[in-house]
């Protein structure tokens, strides 16, 4: 079992497996994220009771709290990547640090816009200086400056290592910046408006939120997956087995066209 | 080459060319002076908003000096005689990093008063003022480093550092501010000035260790 996962480990290390690796598993992630996805969105939306105070709007959580909670995962993702780079010099890693980057930012940008949404109707203000949103906010300007440095170094290994230190930097930072806006806040800002803390949610409510939380995950596979291969082809095109996948028939290039 | 060297070293030059010490103290004053006008001369209510301004300011002012801190020597190569020296890289980022603090980060530290008696800071804020500036700046040169690290050789560093280093300036600033405000206020700050002292503490140990990672992936050719 552990020789078969070191393996698998070594083998994602090489792009041309880890082309066929995630070609061969990349489907199973978007058929169970859409699935998941559909089931947790219709049941939220139509069949959950609505919240006591919250009427109907609460609905959005559905969409909020898995785009948070993914933003959130995907920089300790993408700091992993860049230790795992870093330490043992494997390229893969460092393409997949780079393509979290931008995921990682729109997903937290859906975060900040549910939120805002959500915001209106409950505090009666788009945008409060609230902990919760101001970390996710600075979230998005770590994920910013690493998006920044990709841009700026030419050289595509000394972008990927410079943003692979940032990212590391960034993830200490983390815990420090949410703790210091939590305290923040309460030493600067009386009570006027609190969150209603996550309660013991009702089931029927919790469970498709569980739906949506997996289903976005599973689709963030996918759309990893799916930006690496990108990045392999175009990094590898001059290396003969991306020639020959190219010109040969879609049908025997597992799942390439995809 | 050693870490003791590198730090007369870098003193001497920084004080060879005195003028441009003067810079980030000049535009610390500057940023401060145009809060009054572009908000309001009301003594009371620049009373509120002045721990505020002067750790925004003295923030920026760091952010602007930290351009000096490898650039010249990324110029003329010293650096990668640096790189190159069989010495820990760690130390002699830290004795450049101390010796950007004394230049850059301790006059801001002194010249804060005089900021606070522009902007009408009330009676108890002087003292958390300076005390958190003190302990506060070196954090920022020592994070600092890191982003003049990742953008050494880089022709658009520049604009790019801010972008980089702001987000970790966070905590620093909230806690600074914070304990200024309680000054103020007249209750105690020890709280907040512990919590920057526990950043300085952590930064001193990883921050060197990053720079100088971040410099050899970036002086690498």
């Amino acid at each position: 079992m552990w020789q078969a996962l070191t393996r698998l480990y070594h083998k994602l290390g090489s792009p041309k497996w880890f082309y066929q690796i995630s070609g061969r598993c990349m489907p199973w992630f978007l058929i169970a994220g859409s699935g998941l996805m559909a089931v947790g969105i219709v049941w939220g939306l139509a069949f959950a009771p609505a919240d006591y105070l919250q009427g109907n709007s609460f609905r959005i959580i559905y969409i909020h709290v898995p785009a948070a909670m993914l933003s959130q995962s995907a920089y300790i993702m993408m700091a992993v990547a860049g230790v795992v780079g870093l330490v043992w010099k494997i390229k893969m890693s460092f393409i997949v640090g780079k393509v979290i980057a931008p995921i990682g930012a729109s997903v937290a940008i859906i975060a900040l816009l549910t939120g805002a949404i959500w915001g209106k109707p409950t505090w009666g203000t788009y945008w409060v200086w609230d902990a919760r949103l101001t970390s996710m906010l600075i979230l998005l300007f770590l994920y910013f400056g690493v998006i920044a440095i990709h841009n700026a170094i030419e050289s595509e290994e000394m972008a990927n290592k410079a943003a692979a230190v940032l990212a590391i930097v960034g993830s200490i930072n983390i815990p420090i910046i949410k703790y210091s806006v939590e305290w923040w806040n309460t030493l600067h800002q009386p009570a006027t408006i609190t969150l209603t803390k996550k309660p013991t949610m009702a089931p029927e409510m919790f469970i498709p939120l569980a739906l949506t939380i997996i289903g976005f995950y599973c689709w963030f596979a996918f759309w990893v997956f799916a930006r690496t291969r990108n990045e392999i082809l175009l990094r590898e095109h001059r290396t003969k087995w991306v020639k020959k996948l190219l010109t040969s028939k879609p049908a025997n290039n597992n799942g390439a066209s995809t | 080459m050693n870490a003791v060297s590198i730090f007369k070293r870098d003193l001497l030059i920084a004080f060879r060319n005195r003028g441009e010490l003067l810079n980030p103290l000049m535009f610390f004053l500057m940023v401060a002076s145009l809060f009054p006008l572009a908000v309001s001369p009301d003594p009371k209510f620049l009373g509120l908003i002045a721990p505020g301004v002067i750790w925004v300011g003295a923030l920026l002012a760091t952010l602007l000096s930290l351009d000096l801190l490898f650039k010249s020597d990324y110029e003329d190569g010293s650096l990668e005689q640096m790189l190159l020296v069989p010495q820990p890289l760690m130390l002699l980022v830290l004795a450049k990093v101390l010796v950007h603090w004394l230049v850059a980060g301790l006059p801001l530290a002194l010249m804060a008063p005089l900021l606070g008696l522009m902007l009408g800071l009330p009676e108890g804020g002087y003292q958390p003022l300076i005390i958190s500036l003190l302990l506060g700046t070196p954090v920022l040169s020592l994070l600092g480093s890191i982003g003049a690290g990742l953008t050494v050789g880089l022709r658009k560093g520049g604009m790019l550092m801010p972008l980089l280093i702001l987000p970790l300036y966070i905590p620093v600033l909230i806690f600074a501010a914070s304990a200024v405000q309680s000054g103020v206020d007249g209750n105690s700050y020890s709280g907040h000035l512990a919590f920057i002292g526990a950043y300085l503490a952590l930064a001193v140990v990883f921050a060197p260790l990053a720079a100088s990672a971040a410099l050899r992936i970036t002086t690498a050719r």
